[in-house]
């Protein structure tokens, strides 16, 4: 009777994703972080350094800052993306 | 002079301690002089997955602490010809031994036997750094799940950085029928994430609780599929070329031929 179920269940599996695949994509996710070594307060403190240096030359919008690592082809890439709202004009 | 190779995972539970006892007895079986060393101190187990538990007088940490010799330390296994333990302390922690201690001991053993298999605890603590601290190479064992993977992963960097390069994975318990369906890892997903050379698979296999349960060895076990995987990965450790054990049952007909011993 439970091999049944289980085989209906399996049938009408709707997601249609093999759940070796969802393990898959979230250990590549997962070992992205880890590789780097990068905790989410590192990634705290780097956002807030780059708001610090960027802010000097342009005027950005702080909320809408994200920093993320990205994985593509065994690379891991640091990826920001910084809304700029406007350009600081020159001092003198 | 002998090889010293650290058998390691990480995550606990993955079956470090099953291998090391199959690939120590599977290289005896074979001619090699092989010395076991259980370095989970206070977790002592591969005395009996080895069936040894009865026989030991003297640990690791006699020895390490000057309190015996080496050859008094050792226990002869007597069914393999060539093959002993040097048995963990139950009673002590990890902090009982340090990596330059078992970087003379891994020295003295080497001078003696043909392999030095060093069971490693699970963590990435002073156990772990006590076990690879003698080691010439690495054997990292997982199993195709996240978790084991992942700390698979941790491990191999933490390898690299402490100049063992180039470590070599097993995967074990492999259940052939859920890989086919999709609801497992393959072999091949595995090596795509971890990124490192595969020394061996092994499938699930009931025989591997029941004869840990008699405390022998699966690889001294002719007719079960765990044991020859086990035999070719040993194989594999000598230099030997051996192709990757099919994994699939062969369905029914498979089943028979395995029945009256056709591989």
């Amino acid at each position: 009777m439970n091999a049944v179920l289980e085989f209906i269940t399996r049938i009408f599996n709707k997601d249609g994703v093999a759940s070796k695949n969802v393990a898959k994509e979230r250990l590549r996710l997962v070992l992205v972080h880890d590789r780097a070594n990068v905790s989410p307060q590192l990634l705290q403190d780097l956002k807030a350094d780059l708001i610090k240096v960027i802010s000097s030359y342009l005027e950005i919008d702080e909320e809408a800052l994200e920093v993320n690592f990205e994985n593509s082809e065994n690379q891991v890439a640091l990826i920001a993306n910084i809304p700029v709202k406007n350009v600081r004009r020159p001092v003198s | 002079m002998g090889e010293v190779i650290v058998v390691t995972s990480g995550k606990g539970g993955v079956g470090k301690t099953t291998t090391t006892a199959n690939l120590g007895t599977g290289l005896a079986q074979l001619g090699y002089k092989v010395s076991l060393v259980d370095a989970d101190i206070g977790l002592r187990n591969l005395d009996v997955v080895l069936g040894l538990e009865n026989r030991i007088v003297y640990d690791i940490t006699d020895v390490t602490g000057g309190h015996c010799r080496m050859r008094q330390a050792l226990i002869k296994d007597k069914r393999y010809d060539g093959l002993f333990l040097l048995p963990a302390a139950q009673t002590k922690d990890k902090s009982a031994v340090n990596p330059d201690q078992m970087k003379v001991l891994c020295e003295d053993l080497r001078q003696e036997f043909d392999f030095v298999i060093i069971d490693c605890p699970a963590g990435i603590e002073q156990g772990f750094r006590n076990a690879i601290a003698g080691a010439d190479r690495a054997i990292v064992v997982t199993t195709p799940e996240v978790s084991a993977v992942r700390d698979a992963d941790r491990i191999v960097g933490l390898l690299e950085a402490a100049e063992l390069r180039d470590p070599k994975l097993i995967v074990n318990r492999v259940r052939y029928k859920m890989v086919k369906a999709g609801d497992m890892m393959s072999i091949d997903d595995i090596i795509d994430i971890l990124a490192i050379d595969l020394l061996g698979v092994v499938p699930e296999d009931e025989m591997v609780v029941i004869t840990t349960n008699r405390g022998e060895p699966v690889v001294s076990d002719d007719r079960c599929r765990s044991g020859a995987a086990y035999r070719n990965i040993v194989r594999r450790i000598t230099g030997e070329q051996v192709p990757l054990l099919s994994l699939d049952e062969g369905g029914f007909m498979g089943k028979i031929r395995r029945m009256i011993g056709f591989k």
